[in-house]
């Protein structure tokens, strides 16, 4: 079933059309990845999902749950349970951890926010009382950030780049959160170009140019993008002649 | 009466039930002196005056006084005028902390004066926190004088909040010379509304070699609230470094003007200066948003981190 619809979204910033007439379903309960090359849309597909303010002017409609959610202000949708992470998250001058979790927690509690931190591997003793600013590294203000998507509890999250800045060890722990995410009925949809992101998807959304190049299997979407997305020498221009045919016989 | 007048106080400002006796303190409503208690190496004098008090305050050479001392200034009355005179020695080595509470929780119409002059001696210590507590309508008038100098190795550092009630009227004016390695540091954090007016001239000069001065300003100002703040520091000696930090918030028809000075005598000395007054950022809203908050949870929220 799914829980969000994009029917036939297109969006333009500065005349230039960003989305192109993009149709897609997500499925409830499962982890799906948008996948595509830089310039592509994909960051732009969580936004307008989101609802953020620069976003709002699309054409099309986003359903979730069956219901139009366009006119829904950014809080609106949150209120939802819809959420987003950004590729580079927020600096907040003085604001503590513990307070920046809390504003989102469904269980408003010091557990909860120890709970969250230790789910990404951060020691709640170290954190909870540091502010979230520029004294913590990208990584460390993901992970953060992370820990206040999983004590909102949400419907549904994009993670945009979730590796982006990121070392080894706290990806893994960034997967485990996604894995924690899933397991308590959160759909993910992660928003990235990296191979290794991808593989945690059930399901996966090739995108070019704002158009829906392909769907389906992670595996295969994998294997098309490695092999003709990466190399392709037209830059976040897709073979038209491909994208219908690939797109007829897999939408 | 004095001990009821003490309760009374104490209880603006919460602490009727947690304050320490015992702990070196002063408190002092309108120009009466209420309560008071030295540690040994701490001297307080003080002298009442017609509209106010004068104190000498003085830390013996040596001494570490580890619990800081309590300064409890009120104004019971809803109007009249309190001058705090202060003048404050703190000898070689000694260390010392300052936590100060203003309290006008009647005001209608009440002037608060302070003039201090401080002095921390060579390899000193010595920290001033500040915390105002006004009432919600806001006719207060603060203003502050401070004039400091520190002796070689010295240590000052001043922290100022306002973030309780309406600010009314203030007006800042603190200034430090910093002998050779003695550090400066000076904060205030203050929240304006409705009409409040906000006036704040911290100012530092960096005298001697390997000196340190950093001032910083957090504001927020909201409705027809109006903040101008004037913060300068004067490098004159080698291997002197000072920053100076201001950081303002507008909403609604709030005003904020902020003019960091800085100025350097010496190819050694090293001054910089950071200025940024807007909105509430909007990544930072739209992360809050995100979550659910409004959007007005989230200005508050944001408005809260920058002045904790």
């Amino acid at each position: 079933m799914a829980i969000l619809e994009l029917k036939d979204v297109s969006f333009r910033a500065n005349s230039t059309g960003i989305l192109n007439g993009l149709s897609l379903e997500i499925w409830e309960g499962y982890v799906h990845a948008v996948v595509g090359p830089n310039g592509a849309g994909k960051s732009t597909l969580a936004n307008v999902i989101m609802g953020l303010p620069d976003y709002r002017q699309h054409q099309g409609d986003i359903l979730f749950e069956g219901q139009s959610i366009k006119h829904l202000n950014v809080d609106e949708r949150a209120r939802l349970g819809i959420t987003l992470g950004w590729q580079e998250p927020a600096r907040f001058e003085g604001l503590k951890v513990s307070q920046f979790i809390l504003a989102s927690a469904r269980d408003k509690n010091r557990e909860e926010v120890d709970r969250v931190l230790e789910l990404v591997g951060l020691e709640p003793v170290r954190y909870r009382n540091r502010a979230v600013d520029k004294t913590l590294s990208g990584g460390e203000r993901k992970r953060i950030e992370l820990a206040s998507i999983l004590a909102m509890k949400p419907r549904l999250v994009m993670l945009d780049e979730p590796d982006s800045g990121v070392d080894i060890e706290a990806i893994e722990r960034i997967f485990e959160a996604i894995a924690h995410l899933k397991q308590g009925g959160t759909t993910v949809l992660l928003i990235t170009h990296s191979a290794r992101v991808l593989e945690k998807a059930d399901h996966a959304f090739l995108i070019c140019s704002g158009m829906l190049v392909d769907k389906g299997e992670t595996a295969r979407i994998l294997e098309y993008f490695s092999g003709k997305c990466l190399p392709c020498p037209h830059k976040n221009v897709p073979d038209l002649n491909s994208l219908r045919k690939t797109g007829g016989e897999n939408a | 009466m004095p001990e009821e007048l003490v309760e009374e106080i104490l209880g603006s400002i919460n602490l009727h039930r947690t304050f320490d006796r015992g702990a070196p303190h002063v408190v002092i409503n309108a120009n009466k002196v209420l309560s008071s208690q030295v540690v040994e190496g701490l001297e307080i004098e003080p002298e009442e005056l017609p509209d106010g008090v004068r104190a000498r305050l003085r830390v013996t050479g040596g001494t570490k006084i580890k619990q800081p001392v309590h300064l409890c200034f009120g104004m019971l009355p809803e109007r009249g005028i309190q001058k705090i005179l202060l003048d404050v020695e703190i000898e070689e080595e000694a260390e010392v902390s300052f936590m100060a509470h203003c309290t006008f929780p009647n005001a209608v119409d009440i002037q608060h004066l302070m003039e201090a002059e401080i002095r921390v001696g060579r390899n000193a210590r010595y920290s001033y926190f500040e915390r105002h507590w006004h009432s919600d309508e806001g006719m207060v008038r603060v203003v502050p004088v401070a004039r400091v100098k520190l002796a070689e190795g010295a240590r000052f550092s001043t922290e100022f909040e306002l973030l309780k009630g309406r600010v009314g009227i203030i007006d800042i004016d603190y200034h430090t010379d910093c002998q050779a390695r003695s550090s400066a540091e000076m904060k205030a954090r203050i929240f304006g509304r409705q009409d409040d007016r906000i006036k704040i001239k911290e100012s530092a000069s960096l005298e001697g070699e390997a000196s340190r001065a950093v001032l910083i300003t957090h504001i927020a100002v909201r409705d027809e609230a109006v903040a101008e703040i004037n913060n300068e520091i004067i490098a004159r000696a080698a291997y002197s470094r000072g920053h100076v930090d201001c950081k303002e918030i507008i909403q609604g028809n709030g005003v904020a003007r902020a003019v960091p000075v800085v100025e350097v005598h010496h190819p050694k000395a090293h001054v910089t200066h950071e200025a940024a007054i807007g909105s509430v950022d909007s990544k930072q809203l739209q992360t809050l948003m995100a979550r659910g908050l409004s959007e007005d949870e989230a200005v508050d929220l944001i408005i809260e981190g920058l002045l904790s």
